[in-house]
């Protein structure tokens, strides 16, 4: 009996610390692409200021339908919400950090970041136009090296994703022929190849199977060891995809607080930026001020001392000019 | 009335208690229905029913869906898992219940129900990394050089094996659904009253003409009722095919190509559909799959009905 009652005094104690500490928690949905990093920023945040963040990675359309719906403090997105989208559900948007994403290919005696690649080239072998590695546009862009008369076999995402969205639009933006034929969005009707679900089941596919090619988020590319590609961004430059080239991407990225940040990182002008990437977005409820103020201060918190977690877990973090750009727009709307 | 007043108080909260515990759960089958109606009643009325069931276009860029590609999906991998397990679920039973020595019935058996208790998230996973690569390396290969030129047959084994397809999707189910059609079958065997069995033997029958003759037609019924249950397994099963099967919405002619089948349309597509009708459209595929299941198990209860009426005369 005595266990019982020690027990239940234990449990009370426990649950009013919990209660005590409900209004520091901070409750938020979305996108699953970002998840690791928010919660680690969450687990430092914790450590230093004693607040939660309670993050439920649900992906980004159940985030942005939650934050409608006011259920949490703030919602989170792979894909950026168009203006009027925000204006007439009555919400908040900024970014939180940067994705890019990396074409990989599995070819015998061809080593990471060898293979070079345009837009133009990468569309025709996606719809299936350039059926073979040793056709004359890739061959040209790569002398050096010796491709194989094999038949092309293309990866992509067997599931709704980000990514996918990030690539779409990238091919849609800088080939005609792909916006007409296919078009954009999360999840699409892919011509030809197999599909993969999330980033490791690509990332699988293409190890696994030589003569491939698909596309993975950077961290994966990295993580797995696979052939990435060079590709030739809006400058003429052929590019590798690293920290620099997709901070580059965000540098000369056309981010507006007018269009509430609005925007892809695709085929941006920066010299060496890498030309296929995207933020990844907080939304906010206008009419929730306290809870915005909460969440605006981790936010602020994380882009000054999470940098380092960011990178460590293969993430972009914002630039400097972009996060400025980030704190005018919370203090224009009175919530920083 | 008067004689309920009577009743023992606790024995009567007790059975207000067990019947509020049957009609939650009559209330929640319907409360699922009703969501799935009115959440897909937008793709209903956009789309129609003979129009959605027909229609092999699933195309979220232009919002336009239907549920051809994903029903043939379902149907196929059901199918050929079916055709893979019952063989070898009645084989398993036939050698627990009537050859096997006493000292190999009780691990045998537990080693079939184990099956059953792996999280499906398992065989998806194992799959993939494993059962994939040796499927497109190995297995198919040869399947392509032997059966794939018999005319006819061998169009169901074309293309570049890729290890993520119909086939290999549809091993992976089999393995799923053995125990349960195993087990059921078992104890249906077990049902044959020993007396006609002995008698058999007695007459100078083999075991085989015994299994055949006696056995067999005898629990005929119950084994039905175990593979219409597998049935209903596979056609619901999500996690292991979803990591195998590509999600392609298409129709082939063959089983080495990707596919879709409902269910991992919706696990691969839920999460991130982000229009209105692209959601009522997953919606609506949930509800065709539930009205098949519900069709199956109806299907399934009936046999096994029939099959206890036999045996309790």
């Amino acid at each position: 009996m005595k266990t019982i009652f020690n027990l239940i005094v234990a449990l009370a104690i426990a649950l009013s610390f919990s209660m005590a500490n409900a209004e520091e928690t901070i409750n938020g949905a979305g996108a699953t692409f970002p998840y690791p990093v928010y919660s680690a920023w969450a687990f430092d945040y914790h450590k230093v200021t004693g607040a939660k963040l309670n993050y439920q990675s649900i992906g980004s359309g159940g985030g942005q339908r939650q934050i409608t719906e006011r259920t949490v403090d703030f919602g989170a997105s792979d894909d950026p919400l168009t203006p009027d989208k925000l204006k007439k559900d009555n919400l908040l948007q900024f970014p939180a950090v940067i994705g890019g994403v990396v074409p990989v290919a599995n070819l015998d005696g061809v080593q990471p970041g060898q293979l070079k690649l345009d837009s133009d080239t990468l569309c025709r072998m996606f719809l299936g136009e350039i059926k073979y590695w040793d056709d004359e546009k890739i061959k040209k862009m790569n002398s050096g090296l010796k491709l194989p008369h094999s038949e092309i076999t293309v990866v992509h995402r067997s599931d709704g994703s980000g990514t996918t969205a990030i690539f779409t639009n990238y091919l849609a933006a800088t080939c005609p022929g792909w916006k007409s034929k296919v078009g954009e969005g999360k999840a699409v009707k892919w011509p030809v190849g197999i599909g993969g679900k999330g980033n490791e089941g690509v990332a699988n596919y293409v190890k696994r199977t030589m003569n491939s090619i698909g596309y993975v988020e950077f961290a994966y590319a990295k993580q797995n060891k696979l052939d990435y590609t060079q590709m030739k961004n809006r400058a003429g430059n052929f590019v590798e995809p690293s920290f620099d080239t997709f901070e580059d991407a965000a540098d000369s990225g056309d981010f507006d607080a007018k269009k509430d940040f609005h925007t892809w990182l695709n085929n941006t002008p920066g010299k060496t930026a890498w030309p296929i990437a995207g933020a990844t977005f907080i939304l906010l409820a206008k009419d929730k001020k306290d809870s915005n103020m909460k969440t605006v201060k981790f936010f602020d918190w994380s882009f000054r001392n999470g940098d380092t977690t960011a990178k460590n877990l293969v993430y972009v973090p914002l630039p400097k000019s972009l996060k400025d750009k980030v704190r005018a727009y919370w203090k224009a709307n009175g919530i920083y | 009335m008067a004689r309920t007043a009577k009743k023992n108080p606790i024995d009567n909260t007790f059975s207000v208690i067990t019947a509020i515990a049957s009609f939650s759960v009559v209330l929640l089958i319907i409360g699922i229905l009703i969501v799935l109606v009115r959440e897909s009643s937008l793709a209903i009325e956009k789309f129609g029913v003979i129009n959605f069931l027909t229609s092999t276009d699933w195309n979220p860029v232009t919002s336009s869906f239907g549920a051809a590609t994903t029903i043939f999906g379902t149907f196929v991998t059901t199918v050929i898992s079916l055709f893979i397990a019952i063989p070898v679920a009645i084989g398993i039973a036939i050698f627990v219940t009537e050859i096997a020595p006493d000292f190999l019935k009780g691990p045998i058996g537990v080693a079939i129900e184990l099956l059953a208790a792996i999280p499906s998230i398992i065989y998806g996973m194992w799959g993939l990394f494993t059962l994939a690569p040796l499927m497109a390396k190995y297995v198919e290969p040869a399947l392509q050089k032997t059966i794939g030129h018999v005319p006819i047959v061998g169009m169901l084994f074309q293309g570049t094996p890729m290890g993520i397809d119909l086939f290999t999707a549809s091993v992976i189910l089999s393995i799923m659904i053995i125990p349960f059609t195993a087990s059921i079958s078992r104890d249906s065997f077990n049902l044959t009253p020993s007396v006609v069995k002995e008698s058999a033997y007695a007459i100078g029958a083999t075991k085989w003409e015994v299994v055949k003759n006696v056995v067999l037609p005898y629990s005929k019924l119950g084994v039905f009722g175990g593979i219409a249950l597998s049935l209903g397994r596979a056609l619901g099963e999500t996690m292991a095919v979803a990591f195998v099967l590509g999600n392609n919405h298409q129709i082939t002619s063959s089983l080495f190509s990707a596919a879709a089948t409902i269910t991992v349309s919706l696990a691969n597509e839920f999460t991130e559909a982000d229009t209105d009708i692209y959601l009522s459209s997953l919606y609506y595929l949930a509800l065709v799959l539930f009205v098949m299941s519900f069709i199956t198990l109806a299907i399934a209860k009936f046999f096994l009905l029939k099959a206890e009426r036999k045996y309790s005369r």
